[in-house]
C-alpha cells in the first residue's frame, strides 16, 4: 500500500527555508512511493521519428504520476511512469552536446555492459527477449493499475493512443500481477519481499529499526546533495536532469521447479527444506532473518517490520553461522561489514509476472519470474557495483568460487558455503534458479524535463 | 591374510592459483593483460603470483618535491593513529618513490593489493579525500582538479599513468593478506596451546 498517505504534501507545507526541499510535484512517483497497484504492464516502445516521439510524449505527460499525487488522498486507479534509454533520448531529437553529458554506462546501455555485470552464458544479451537488447529500445511506459480489469483498460487506452501516433510502436510488453497469497508481497520462490528499503531524507518517513538513517535525496534523484556533497556533473541542461533518476531494469525468470527440486535434494523434511531455502536467501521464506532466527523459522518475526530488519553482521554473526557469508541478502546489503554503505543504497521496485506454479505441481515450462527495477542516481557507482562486486564476484568475502545463489549468474560450476560447527557444509555446483531474460538502463525524467523533451527541435 | 587398508581419499587437485607451496613467476604482455576483461571503469588487470597492483609514474609540479616528501610523515602518523585506515584497499604493500630524470622530478606510487583496482575505486577516492592524500595527487602534473567528484576523471589519470609490469614473482603466490594474517593467528594460537600443555 502507499507509504506516503498524507505525509508528503503536509511535510512540504510545514517546512520553510530548506534549500534541499524535494520537489514532489516534479519527481515521478515511481521511486518515491508504491501506488496501491496489484497489476501492471510494462510497454517497451520504439520511435520511428523524433517528431512522432515528441507528439506521443506530449499527450502522455498529464497522465504521469508525480510523487505529490501518488500516495496522497487522491483516489485514482491508474498511474503511469515513463523512462527513456540513451538511444531513446537520441531518437527524441536531443542534441549531441546534451546527449554526451549523460554518463558513459548509461550511453552504453545495459546490453553493452553485460560482461561487467556478469551477464554471461544463458544471461547474455544474445538470448534476451522482447527486443530489450536492441538499439531500437527507446522508452518504457509503466502502466500501474489497482487490478487486472483496470490494467486491461489501461492497455486498451494506450493501444488506441499509439494507433493515432504514427511513428511510435510497441516493441514488446510484459504483464505483471501479484500472485497469491495476497496478504504480503512475495515472489515465485515464496520469499517475502520488500523488507529492507532505504528511506529518503526529506520525505518524513521513519526508517524501520536496523535500516539505518535516511539517505540524502541526491543518492536517488539528480539535482540534490548526495551523501558526499552538492550535486555535480549532471546531464545538461539542468532542466533535463533535475528531479530525474536512473533505473536498471531486469527481467528475471525464476525456475521454480528447479528450485523446489533443489530444496528436496538437500532437505529430507519440509523443515529441513525451509532451512536450505533460508540459507540461500539469508531469510526464511516468512521473512524472518537468519541472524535473529538461526535454527527455527519465526513467521511473526518475519511479518514484523519493527523487528525483521533489526540486525547486523559484524557484531551479531561475523562468521555466518546464522546467515551464510554468501547468502543473497548478505551480498546485496553487507551492512556493517562494508564501508561507505550510505553510497551503496538503491531503491527496488517491480513485481511478479507469469502464473504461479502450484505447490506440488511439476515444472510446466511456462515463463514466470520477477521484473525488477533498481533506482539510483549513479548506475556505475550503485547498481553496477552491486552486480560486479557483490553479486557476481566469485571472491566476495574471500569465498573463492561463489556467486549470489539466487540472482547471481550460475552455470553449475559455482559453490555455496554454509558455515556450520564443527565443519562447514559446502554445496558444489549450484544450479541456476534464475535466468536474466532481458534488461536495460532507463532515465526517468522529472515532469518539467518531460515537457522540455516534448518541446525539443531536432538536434537542439 | 590380507588386512583391510583404509583408503586415503585422493588429494584434491590444486589449481595453479591455489598452490602457494611453490614460488611462481609470470611474464605479462605489454598492455598488462592476457585477455581484455572490462571492469566498471575500464580494462582490469589479472591477478598474478604477486596478487594485484599498480605502478603509477607521474611528473610532479616544479618545486613541490618537499611537500610530497613530507607527506610520508602524514601517512605514517595516520596509520599509527588508526592502523586499519587503509583496510578497504586490501593492501599488502605500498612504495612511494621520488626520482629525477634530468631536471624533472617524478613520483612513483606502487601498490600491491588483493583486489583489482576497479572494484573499490570509489572507496579509494573516498579514503584519499578523508586522509588528505590529495596533497600528493594535486601536486602531480595533469591531475584532474575535480577528482573528488569526478571519479571517471580520476580513474582516467591513474590508467594513463599506470605502467604495467612485464614480470611478477611471488614467493607464496596468490596468497591474500587476510589468509596470511589468519595463518599467523593460527600459528600463535597453536604455540600458546602447546605451551599450556607443557
Amino acid at each position: 500500500m502507499a507509504v506516503l498517505q498524507h505525509s508528503v504534501s503536509d511535510e512540504l507545507s510545514e517546512r520553510t527555508g530548506q534549500t534541499d526541499l524535494l520537489d514532489f510535484g516534479d519527481i515521478q512517483h515511481f521511486l518515491m512511493s508504491r501506488p496501491p497497484a496489484r497489476a501492471a504492464r510494462y510497454e517497451f516502445l520504439t520511435f520511428r521519428s523524433a517528431a512522432a516521439a515528441r507528439a506521443w510524449l506530449l499527450g502522455m505527460i498529464d497522465k504521469v504520476g508525480t510523487a505529490k499525487a501518488v500516495g496522497s488522498s487522491i483516489l485514482d486507479s491508474r498511474w503511469v511512469t515513463i523512462g527513456f534509454t540513451w538511444n531513446g533520448l537520441q531518437a527524441l531529437g536531443m542534441s549531441e552536446g546534451s546527449l554526451f553529458t549523460f554518463p558513459e554506462e548509461f550511453r552504453q546501455g545495459m546490453a553493452g555492459r553485460a560482461d561487467i555485470l556478469g551477464l554471461t552464458g544463458t544471461n547474455h544479451p544474445d538470448h534476451w527477449v522482447g527486443g530489450l537488447a536492441s538499439p531500437n529500445l527507446h522508452a518504457i511506459v509503466i502502466l500501474f493499475a489497482s487490478n487486472i480489469p483496470e490494467r486491461e483498460r489501461c492497455r486498451q487506452e494506450h493501444e488506441r493512443y499509439l494507433r493515432k501516433c504514427d511513428g511510435v510502436e510497441l516493441l514488446s510488453s510484459l504483464d505483471l500481477e501479484a500472485i497469491p497469497p495476497f496478504d504480503y508481497a512475495h515472489e515465485h520462490f515464496g520469499y517475502r519481499d520488500r523488507l529492507s528499503q532505504p528511506v529518503i531524507e526529506g520525505t518524513g518517513v521513519e526508517p524501520t529499526p536496523g535500516s539505518g538513517p535516511p539517505i540524502k535525496a541526491g543518492e536517488f534523484f539528480l539535482g540534490y546533495p548526495d551523501e558526499e556533497g552538492p550535486a555535480n556533473g549532471l546531464p545538461q541542461p539542468e532542466i533535463l536532469s533535475r528531479n530525474g533518476s536512473y533505473v536498471a531494469y531486469l527481467r528475471m525468470e525464476e525456475h521454480v521447479g528447479a528450485f523446489r527440486d533443489f530444496l528436496r535434494e538437500h532437505g529430507d523434511t519440509p523443515e529441513q527444506q525451509e532451512l536450505v531455502a533460508a540459507k540461500l536467501m539469508g531469510r526464511w521464506r516468512s521473512g524472518a532473518p537468519l541472524v535473529l532466527a538461526p535454527d527455527k523459522d519465526d513467521p511473526s518475526l518475519g511479518a514484523d517490520l519493527q523487528r525483521n530488519n533489526n540486525f547486523s553482521y559484524s557484531s551479531m554473526d561475523p562468521h555466518g553461522y546464522g546467515c551464510p557469508l554468501g547468502a543473497h541478502i548478505r551480498r546485496m546489503n553487507p551492512r556493517d561489514t562494508a564501508v561507505n554503505m550510505n553510497r551503496r543504497k538503491m531503491i527496488r521496485r517491480g513485481g511478479t509476472y507469469g502464473s504461479p506454479l502450484p505447490d506440488g505441481a511439476p515444472e510446466d515450462g511456462k515463463e514466470r519470474g520477477i521484473a525488477a527495477f533498481v533506482g539510483c542516481a549513479s548506475l556505475v557507482r550503485q547498481f553496477e557495483f552491486a552486480m560486479n562486486v557483490w553479486a557476481n564476484d566469485p571472491n566476495f568475502h574471500e569465498l573463492g568460487n561463489e556467486r549470489d545463489p539466487i540472482f547471481g549468474t550460475q552455470d553449475g560450476t559455482f559453490d555455496m558455503t554454509i558455515p556450520k560447527r564443527p565443519i562447514r557444509k559446502k554445496i558444489r555446483g549450484l544450479p541456476a534458479f534464475t535466468t536474466v531474460r532481458g534488461g536495460a538502463y532507463f532515465f526517468l525524467p522529472g515532469i518539467n524535463a518531460l515537457r522540455y523533451l516534448a518541446s525539443l527541435n531536432d538536434g537542439h | 591374510m590380507a588386512t583391510a587398508v583404509p583408503m586415503k581419499p585422493p588429494a584434491p587437485q590444486k589449481t595453479k592459483e591455489q598452490d602457494w607451496t611453490k614460488p611462481q613467476a609470470m611474464a605479462i604482455p605489454k598492455d598488462g593483460y592476457f585477455k581484455l576483461q572490462k571492469g566498471r571503469y575500464g580494462p582490469i588487470y589479472p591477478r598474478t603470483p604477486a596478487c594485484h597492483g599498480f605502478t603509477i609514474i607521474a611528473k610532479i609540479k616544479p618545486g613541490k618535491e618537499d611537500m610530497v616528501r613530507a607527506y610520508g610523515h602524514t601517512i605514517e602518523k595516520a596509520i599509527a593513529d588508526m592502523p586499519d585506515a587503509l583496510a578497504t584497499l586490501k593492501l599488502h604493500y605500498l612504495r612511494w618513490v621520488l626520482f629525477d630524470i634530468g631536471q624533472d622530478t617524478y613520483f612513483m606510487y606502487q601498490g600491491i593489493f588483493d583486489t583489482n583496482f576497479d572494484k573499490y575505486t570509489e572507496d579509494a577516492v573516498a579514503l584519499f579525500t578523508k586522509y588528505g592524500v590529495n596533497t600528493v595527487f594535486e601536486n602531480l602534473e595533469g591531475f584532474p582538479e575535480d577528482w573528488k567528484t569526478n571519479v571517471p576523471a580520476f580513474v582516467r589519470f591513474v590508467r594513463e599513468h599506470q605502467c604495467p609490469s612485464f614480470l611478477e614473482y611471488g614467493e607464496y603466490p596468490y596468497v591474500t593478506a587476510d589468509e596470511i594474517k589468519k595463518a599467523l593467528k593460527l600459528k600463535a594460537a597453536f604455540t600458546e596451546m602447546l605451551d599450556l600443555m607443557q
